[in-house]
């Protein structure tokens, strides 16, 4: 099964360390395979530090790719995360 | 270099903690583990593999330690330590390790430096400097790796056979957290300010400090005599023994200073035109009551309780809250103590007490409202209150307080209590104060009606800065914003002192601001009848205080209520205090000109 949906990072700091931990853990939950891309680039989801290098300021465009058992799911509470700008309270 | 007494090299920095240390130096670099490429052979290599996965898992055990035992003053940097645990079992990591160590028959450590040096590449090519710097992060939480796998992790640096000056490029909060005070005599560093963890590290275990070096860590090698002079901001690179002799006459000379103002700390805090304050100290544990009395404060201006509700799974019984402010109360007698109640969020309960998470605690569920909110926890803890009463002088003190309507609910809470306990012929003092703390801008503009509520004031500086300036000082991106001396913060203070003392009740203060040397003019100029601070501030606060007047900081007070910027305001409490306190020797005096 594959599963993917565009999201917009929303909050002001952007997608640094703590809400990169955020997603990086949140991602491990997940059997399926999830990547993030961000233009040309794709790194895996499951890796901080990998999404760290991403550096993307608030506004960058990215898609959530999942492939597996419960990429469907997984695609969906990823990108609520992102919506919710990481649970950060200065949106 | 060499000068006419024949010192070696001296580098000129920052006084971040004044004294002054003579030792040996014990250079500390985390950043550059010395690893060498040890081939291993093509059957060793699981077993490689093996051991780089087990010292993961100490490494993640010792973090897991060290996020147990944060103080709360450093809890905000839990979320590094957590940073650095998710590090290690990232894929770039861990598994890039695991690839190398098979791929190229290497031992664990070359394969994990190795794996590092690509993740550094990558990094080092991040716009974002915020994001480019997370790789000191990553090379922090490699080296606690490192560390183990070289088997000397038992070897900590920060608690030595005999006692060292530490060097360092700069130190992490953990490192701080590591280190045993009687066995560190200085830290010098090549990085950090007056405000720098560090510093306020070395400041409350009463070490000498010198930070701001710039170079200090590399001019050094480990073994090498050093003087660390934190009164002048200076480190001496191996002097010859007649500068060592000069340096320890200048340590004694520092010492008697101390002591002297130790000694004098019995004295009270009079001005020099008659006016009295209060000293107090802010305490959280009975043990620190020794202190308390050691330094001279006469009783404790804030007793904390979150304690017993943070350190157990089970809520306190009233028995055991009885007891413990029964114990305060008789030990610190017939000094007065303040017991404040409950001041923490729903969130921080380590018992089973369970409450929604918050988006934003700081404006959430804590403090009164909690208390109000759960009148069961509230009522347990103003009963314990109430029965220790009459066993010492106890006051009681309402945190968070924003609106009259709470001080009426918790003081109807109390009337009814004192009823029960007056049925059941438990004794408790009749006469028990109730006070209010003003930490939220709210209370401040009304605190006359608040007063006419309350016994007395004690203003919350901490907290009510946060609110007034609107900063979060443990928010990296804010805090230097954080400005006890903005011109908001001063009218704030000064219309709670009005409200005060005009409704004829006491006011105290018990943030940090009350413990600071350069605000003592600030207070007494406004009249606030007490302070309460850490008890090691006590002694130089009451020196301080001794050496005003009262007439001259109230025209003091007056300027700077006028001053548009907390520049100006600095200012003119720098000139009050070198116009004013006469005698004051300052110890710049000790420091030759440059």
């Amino acid at each position: 099964m594959k599963a993917q949906e565009d999201v917009v990072i929303p909050n002001r700091l952007g997608l640094h360390a703590r809400p990169a931990s955020r997603f990086a853990l949140l991602a491990s939950e997940f059997s399926s395979r999830i990547c993030i891309q961000k233009a040309g680039e794709m790194v895996d989801g499951k890796s901080i530090l990998e999404i760290l290098t991403l550096a993307s300021p608030r506004g960058t465009k990215l898609t959530i790719w999942a492939e597996g058992p419960d990429a469907q799911e997984a695609v969906e509470n990823l990108a609520a995360l992102v919506k919710s700008g990481f649970g950060e309270m200065d949106l | 270099m060499q000068d006419k007494i024949g010192i070696l090299k001296k580098i000129q920095g920052i006084g971040a903690s004044p004294g002054i240390a003579v030792g040996p130096a014990f250079v500390w670099d985390p950043r550059k583990p010395l690893v060498t490429r040890r081939p291993i052979r093509e059957e060793d290599i699981e077993r490689e593999k093996a051991r780089f996965r087990d010292a993961v898992e100490r490494a993640e055990g010792e973090i897991t330690e060290i996020l147990q035992d944060l103080p709360d003053e450093l809890r905000a940097y839990g979320d590094v330590f957590q940073f650095h645990r998710l590090m290690l079992r990232d894929r770039m990591i861990h598994e890039q390790t695991v690839a190398l160590i098979a791929q190229e028959k290497v031992c664990a450590e070359w394969a994990l430096v190795r794996a590092l040096d690509r993740v550094r590449e990558l990094f080092l090519n991040i716009k974002d400097h915020y994001i480019r710097e997370r790789i000191e992060d990553v090379e922090f939480a490699v080296e606690r790796v490192i560390r183990i796998l070289e088997g000397n992790g038992s070897e900590d640096p920060f608690n030595p056979e005999e006692p060292v000056i530490i060097v360092a490029r700069d130190l992490s909060p953990e490192d701080t957290i590591r280190m045993k005070a009687d066995k560190i005599l200085a830290i010098a560093t090549d990085m950090g300010s007056r405000t720098s963890h560090t510093a306020i590290l070395a400041r409350s275990i009463g070490i000498p400090a010198v930070v701001g070096l710039e170079h200090v860590s590399s001019a050094v090698e480990s073994g090498q005599t050093l003087v660390v002079d934190g009164i002048c901001g200076v480190v001496h690179i191996a002097p010859d023994e007649l500068f060592l002799e000069v340096s320890r006459a200048k340590q004694a000379r520092f010492i008697r200073r101390q002591l002297h103002i130790i000694h004098s700390s019995h004295l009270p805090a009079e001005t020099e035109d008659g006016h009295r304050i209060k000293i107090k100290a802010n305490i959280e544990l009975i043990d620190e009551i020794p202190a308390v009395i050691a330094n001279g404060a006469e009783g404790v201006g804030l007793l904390r309780t979150e304690y017993l509700y943070l350190a157990h799974k089970e809520l306190p019984s009233e028995d055991l809250l009885f007891q413990t402010y029964r114990e305060v109360a008789e030990k610190i007698a017939p000094y007065p103590v303040t017991i404040r109640t409950l001041d923490i969020g729903g969130d921080k309960f380590a018992s089973h007490v369970h409450f929604a998470p918050e988006i934003n605690p700081a404006l959430g569920l804590r403090a009164i409202r909690l208390s109000l909110k759960e009148p069961e926890l509230f009522r347990a803890q103003l009963r314990a209150i109430l029965r220790a009463s009459a066993f010492g002088d106890v006051r009681m003190l309402l945190p968070l307080v924003s609106g009259v309507q709470e001080i009426r609910t918790a003081k109807a809470h109390i009337e009814e209590i004192r009823n029960g306990l007056i049925r059941d012929g438990v004794p408790f003092d009749s006469g028990i104060k109730v006070g209010v703390m003003i930490e939220v801008p709210s209370a401040v503009l009304i605190a006359d009606h608040l007063a006419q509520e309350a016994d007395f004031f004690s203003i919350g500086t901490n907290d009510l800065i946060q609110y007034t300036l609107a900063i979060d000082r443990v928010n990296e991106h804010v805090a230097h914003l954080y400005n006890p001396l903005h011109p908001a913060v001063i009218r704030m203070l000064h219309q709670t002192v009005e409200a005060a003392h005009g409704a004829g009740i006491e006011i105290s203060v018990c943030g940090e601001m009350a413990g600071e040397p350069l605000y003592v003019p600030l207070f007494v100029g406004f009249g606030v009848d007490e302070l309460s601070m850490n008890p090691q501030a006590v002694p130089e606060i009451k020196r301080l205080i001794r050496l005003c007047r009262r007439d001259q900081c109230t025209s003091c007070v007056r300027d700077l209520l006028g001053a548009p910027s907390s520049k100006d305001i600095q200012e003119i409490l720098g000139a009050c205090i070198s116009n004013h306190l006469q005698g004051e020797e300052d110890l710049v005096s000790w420091c030759p000109l440059s």
